[in-house]
């Protein structure tokens, strides 16, 4: 008789599983279609950063230099074709934030501008108000007759060159922690329980498979499953909203190995709850009981520093989180997976941790 | 013929807790025969057959498989049989073919799907769901499993349960089939008639006991031997004659 494989049996569970997931709708809406959702939605709102809306009074003069300057700030968006009233009734509710009527002069004071601001929009008034102010005191500079005494103040303005930080750098990095977070809690926990629910397992007992076989056979599918599914998000992030991969294809590799540890330790909880869970109604209160607070949490949509002071000791803990923080660094400083020891190490703890209660709480039968 | 024993069972006792599942029973198997446990439900049967299939512990007792010890050798007897469980589901979403292909891994043996399709009539359900067969199909696409290693022994758990007669039919023929081709048989029924057609012999096991083995037509025999009469007289056909007879003996796909 022919040795027997139990390497030919771990790739025969492993082929059989890959095509079972790819076949499941949960598992690629889970890995890919939320995650891609999430992306798109947030990267659409991030391009638009903050615009303040000015309606242009009807009789405003609008051919002279302070508004052709005033027009060329990136963040105003002059209205003009709207009637007076409508200007007035948008303005009182907030959908434009001010209106403005220049009027020129041929002599000192070249210029009169009467802003109307609105309580209804004070913040981005506020806004308005200190671009007119450095406006003026440039013009105001620049027009000095040269006998005039220096000016009290001088005001010297630079900009740091840095990298743009998108929305896109911040959201995508959670959305795949996400991603990784569901398909390996709620797959591993589904495909298990449904395999000794439906004794699928006990007839794989009847052949000589070894027990690891059929672990490790889960793990490489799923695992596989989740990577690419990891590479689809990074590379449509990268190509379709301009994610930041910094040093190029090794970034990306880095926040492979990044995704593979990530989800080989939410597998972890997937063993676990498919322990725990009695049937497959409860899986999901199970899983979501661990998922949902770490996607709440562990700054998948916003920085934990958002969240009140006795709540971020909490968040800072979560394995999530330190995968985030961990992907953000590599992606968008690039960071070396070295310079990421720390969260490493956290999360190599929860691996620990989560693998022991695994063994305990896991059933074959 | 020669009554070689290939599964031999010497007081074997199960125990869950308190309950006594099985009660020190023992019997052989012998080579080339439709072997038939029957019994009530929670008689034992299923416990005994998976007992033998190195799928349960004993609490004691002895027990060879074709001359390997269960306790010893699990997974040389592993190689050797064919288990159909009662009621077991196979992996979510593949078809037909890619489930002949996961077991042929499992076992380590290479044999195309449509090979073993071929031997059950399921060729034209390769690239079908196993939810998506009826019953009889379902029942054997289950054995065609079993026979992926060429086995020596196969265990079938209640496989015409829920069936109707066509099918059940087609199926005793493909288990007389898997007999002749060499392989022995052990077989759990609810269904005397059943039993009465297939199996060489049988063994009647009732509260975790054997109670008796022998042959269907010994065992009929002794029983009319002590006087035994059927209340209501034996016609020469019986009501599923009658069904079969007005239905056609041709299996149904639905």
């Amino acid at each position: 008789m022919k040795k027997y494989s139990n390497f030919k049996a771990t790739l025969a569970i492993a082929k059989a599983s890959f095509r079972s997931i790819t076949r499941s709708p949960s598992s690629v809406v889970f890995t890919l279609l939320f995650p891609l959702i999430f992306i798109l939605v947030f990267g659409f709102i991030g391009g638009s950063t903050v615009s303040v809306d000015i309606g242009v009074a009807k009789n405003s003069d609008i051919h002279n230099q302070l508004f052709d300057s005033l027009k060329k700030i990136s963040i105003i968006n002059f209205i003009q074709d709207q009637s007076t009233a409508d200007m007035n009734a948008n303005l009182s509710k907030g959908h434009i934030d001010a209106i403005m009527d220049i009027e020129k002069h041929d002599t000192a004071p070249y210029y009169t501008v009467n802003v109307q601001y609105t309580k209804a929009s004070q913040e981005k008034g506020n806004i308005l108000q200190s671009l007119l102010r450095t406006m003026f005191y440039k013009m105001d500079i620049a027009t000095r007759p040269s006998n005039a005494p220096p000016p009290v103040a001088e005001l010297k303005e630079t900009t740091v060159s840095g990298r743009e930080y998108k929305t896109i750098d911040f959201i995508l990095p959670g959305q795949l922690g996400f991603s990784l977070l569901s398909t390996g809690v709620f797959g591993t926990a589904f495909v298990f329980l449904s395999l000794r629910m439906t004794l699928v397992i006990k007839r794989f007992f009847a052949t000589p498979v070894k027990k690891y076989s059929i672990v490790v056979g889960e793990a490489m599918a799923r695992i596989t499953f989740a990577l690419i599914g990891a590479a689809f998000i990074l590379l449509i992030g990268r190509f379709a909203f301009g994610f930041t991969l910094i040093h190029g294809f090794v970034t990306f590799i880095n926040m492979m190995i990044l995704s593979f540890i990530g989800v080989v330790i939410f597998m972890g909880f997937g063993f676990t709850v498919s322990g725990i869970a009695k049937n497959e109604s409860s899986v999901p209160p199970i899983a979501n009981l661990i998922t949902l607070p770490q996607f709440l949490l562990s700054g998948t949509f916003f920085t934990i520093s958002a969240f009140p002071t006795w709540l971020q000791p909490i968040c800072k803990v979560l394995p999530l989180t330190f995968l985030n923080d961990a992907m953000r660094r590599v992606a968008f400083e690039g960071a070396s997976l070295w310079d990421v020891n720390h969260q490493l190490f956290y999360l190599l703890l929860w691996g620990i941790g989560i693998y022991a209660v695994a063994v305990k709480m896991f059933k074959w039968e | 013929m020669a009554k070689q024993p290939i599964i031999t069972v010497k007081n074997l006792v199960k125990n869950y807790g308190d309950f006594k599942a099985v009660q020190d029973i023992s019997f052989e198997v012998y080579e080339g025969e439709i072997f038939g446990l029957l019994g009530p439900n929670g008689a034992g049967k299923t416990t005994t057959l998976e007992i033998i299939e190195t799928l349960r512990d004993k609490t004691s007792g002895h027990i060879t498989v074709d001359g390997f010890d269960i306790e010893k050798d699990a997974d040389s007897i592993k190689k050797r049989i064919g288990v159909q469980l009662q009621a077991a589901g196979y992996y979510p979403n593949l078809n037909l073919s890619e489930l002949i292909a996961l077991f042929s891994g499992l076992y380590g043996i290479d044999k195309t799907p449509m090979e073993m399709l071929e031997k059950v009539a399921l060729t034209d359900k390769a690239k079908a769901k196993y939810k998506e067969l009826s019953g009889g199909q379902k029942q054997r696409f289950s054995i065609a499993t079993t026979l992926i290693n060429d086995p020596r022994i196969i265990f079938l758990d209640e496989p015409t349960t829920g069936l109707d007669p066509q099918a059940r039919r087609n199926l005793w023929d493909l288990i007389r089939e898997i007999r002749d081709n060499g392989t022995t048989v052990v077989i759990t029924t609810h269904y005397m008639d059943e039993a009465e057609i297939l199996c060489d012999r049988v063994a009647f096991i009732d509260g975790g006991k054997i109670i008796d083995i022998d042959t269907p037509d010994n065992f009929i025999d002794k029983l009319v031997a002590t006087g035994f009469e059927r209340q209501k007289q034996v016609k020469l056909a019986n009501l599923e004659d009658v069904f079969i007879n007005l239905t056609g003996k041709e299996w149904r796909e639905g």
